[in-house]
């Protein structure tokens, strides 16, 4: 086809512009509340002896920020921009997606505040009490109008693989959300609530729950990512298509089962934990199905990762995603996870997959995004995208080197029993040898949080120039 | 039917629609489907000159 003929849909290009910002700002500010509890973690000192910058208020507050302020509006953005794409039509619903713009930021902000504050429902991942779930279920169907809105009135024949996983992404999460946020307020009038769900069967949904917002919001989201910004910034289609197909349905139908894996050797059915188990390790498969389909789109174009520094964050970040997705179903066998659970190992294993993964494959597609919705040729400084790459890539090896050796360390301490059957180390000895770890994890935390700051000033100079006047760049002229 | 039997005969159904699937994914016949609908994202006009909003005002192209 030639492009002259196709005359371009008028998009809603002001929702993705808004959430792509606001990615890298929620990015910097929960990146750098990471980075100062794993300073508290070293210097017990930073929280000042104020109650709303203690660790374990501090904690949540990071994780939601990262996941639900950074991460899904890196998925909004980029969601928003695939369907109007692939389907060549403007979003469905008009002002509808101005409401999700600002709902989500509505949401976000009462977690900054509620969070420091206190509230919790101690559910890990779902903190937020239920006034917030109930605004977070009203943003979220209108997010789903607009997004099946679009698919519904496509000018297209068929429906592009990366809507497929969208749309996976926001049916579920919907469904997550709502089943493990049932609960009842003590009062109107009161933040507190009490789960409908209790002992065993709480947990049990909390991480039916849990595991499926690593699944479906923090995996299959950002695989609709992939499946379009990898191929487009390569400028190659997909490696195999109906590989895609295959793996999406096995992805979707096997993830759903692998939750009690976090529930080894609790209260939870010895069958549960079983099943939980065996689904993780087949989740290995599907899983590498997509990682593999990611890298193959670069066979024959392997030469471009030596000029375009928006393909490394790319690849190096499905390499990652490779490299958790491996080491997952290892953690989920049992007899390992009877060494590595409660250590840094899983700490070391969540941020192989939220820096290396989430972050990279969202800041690869932002750097794509940012000359397209802003009327350039190219991003201010290819030298700065490939400053902050290496910086992002450092950062992230520091980060999960450390963990990996303190976890191991500390589930070797824990289980050590001497010859009377008396624990050999106390809890605090295996405290001190993790110190030097929890160091270098601030360091690399820094670093990675530094790369950040350098994409918002590129972004900066890039939406303040003059439209048009920058020039499409190579590495290295 | 006990509920161990209909789990049994569920999840063989569900295999079968799973090797139904690859055998569809896989068969010739939607080959060249396939292969232009992953070519389909390449088919947008004015994607390379990325001033999709300037390039639509200059030209008159509406909708």
């Amino acid at each position: 086809m030639t492009t002259a003929t196709i005359t371009q849909p008028d998009y809603n290009m002001k929702v993705v512009r808004q959430f792509t910002l606001t990615t890298i700002l929620w990015g910097i500010i929960g990146m750098a509340v990471g980075v100062l509890i794993a300073a508290q973690l070293v210097w017990p000192a930073l929280n000042f002896d104020t109650p709303w910058l203690t660790y374990s208020r501090l904690r949540p507050l990071h994780t939601n920020a990262v996941i639900f302020a950074f991460g899904t509006s890196a998925l909004m953005a980029t969601s928003f921009y695939v369907v109007q794409r692939t389907c060549q039509t403007r979003l469905f619903g008009g002002p509808l997606a101005s409401i999700v713009f600002w709902g989500w930021q509505l949401v976000i902000l009462s977690a900054v505040i509620t969070l420091p504050l206190g509230y919790t429902t101690s559910k890990e991942y779902a903190e937020l009490e239920w006034p917030i779930d109930l605004l977070i279920t009203a943003v979220w169907v209108v997010y789903a109008i607009v997004f099946f809105g679009t698919m519904a009135i496509r000018k297209t024949s068929h429906i592009y693989v990366a809507n497929w996983f969208f749309g996976a992404f926001i049916l579920t999460v919907a469904v997550l959300h709502i089943v493990n946020s049932m609960a009842i307020p003590v009062s109107l009038g009161s933040m507190k609530s009490y789960s409908i769900y209790a002992g065993a069967v709480d947990a049990m949904v909390q991480w039916w729950y849990g595991h499926n917002a690593v699944g479906f919001l923090l995996t299959a989201g950002f695989l609709g990512m992939m499946y379009y910004f990898v191929p487009k910034q390569a400028n190659r289609p997909v490696y195999s298509y109906r590989l895609s197909i295959v793996h999406f349905w096995a992805l979707i139908a096997v993830y759903i089962w692998a939750g009690p894996h976090h529930l080894h050797y609790t209260a939870l059915p010895d069958w549960a934990q079983s099943l939980g188990m065996v689904m993780s390790l087949i989740l290995f498969a599907p899983s590498w199905g997509g990682m593999i389909n990611g890298i193959m789109t670069l066979s024959g174009a392997w030469h471009k990762l030596r000029t375009d520094p928006i393909l490394r964050f790319l690849v190096v970040s499905l390499s990652f995603y490779g490299m958790s997705t491996f080491e997952g179903p290892m953690m989920a066998i049992k007899t390992v996870n009877a060494l590595s659970h409660y250590t840094d190992w899983t700490v070391g294993h969540v941020h192989s997959g939220a820096l290396g993964w989430v972050a990279m494959v969202s800041i690869g597609a932002i750097y794509h995004l940012i000359p397209r919705l802003f009327g350039q040729q190219g991003m201010y400084s290819v030298a700065l995208i490939n400053l902050h790459f290496w910086m992002a890539t450092i950062g992230t090896v520091l980060y999960i080197v450390a963990m990996w050796i303190s976890g191991v360390m500390q589930g070797l301490m824990w289980r050590a029993v001497n010859a009377d059957g008396t624990l050999t180390y106390t809890f605090v000895e295996s405290l001190e040898k993790s110190y030097p770890f929890y160091t270098i994890r601030f360091f690399g935390g820094l670093v990675f949080l530094s790369g950040m700051l350098i994409m918002a000033y590129n972004t900066y100079k890039t939406i303040t120039a003059e439209k048009g006047s920058i020039k499409p760049q190579e590495l290295g002229e | 039917m006990d509920f161990a039997t209909f789990n049994g005969l569920y999840t063989l159904f569900l295999i079968v629609i799973f090797v139904a699937l690859i055998f569809w994914a896989y068969s010739k016949k939607q080959k060249k489907q396939f292969d232009d609908i992953a070519n389909s994202i390449f088919d947008e006009s004015q994607d390379l000159t990325n001033t999709d909003g300037e390039n639509r005002k200059q030209s008159g192209v509406k909708k």
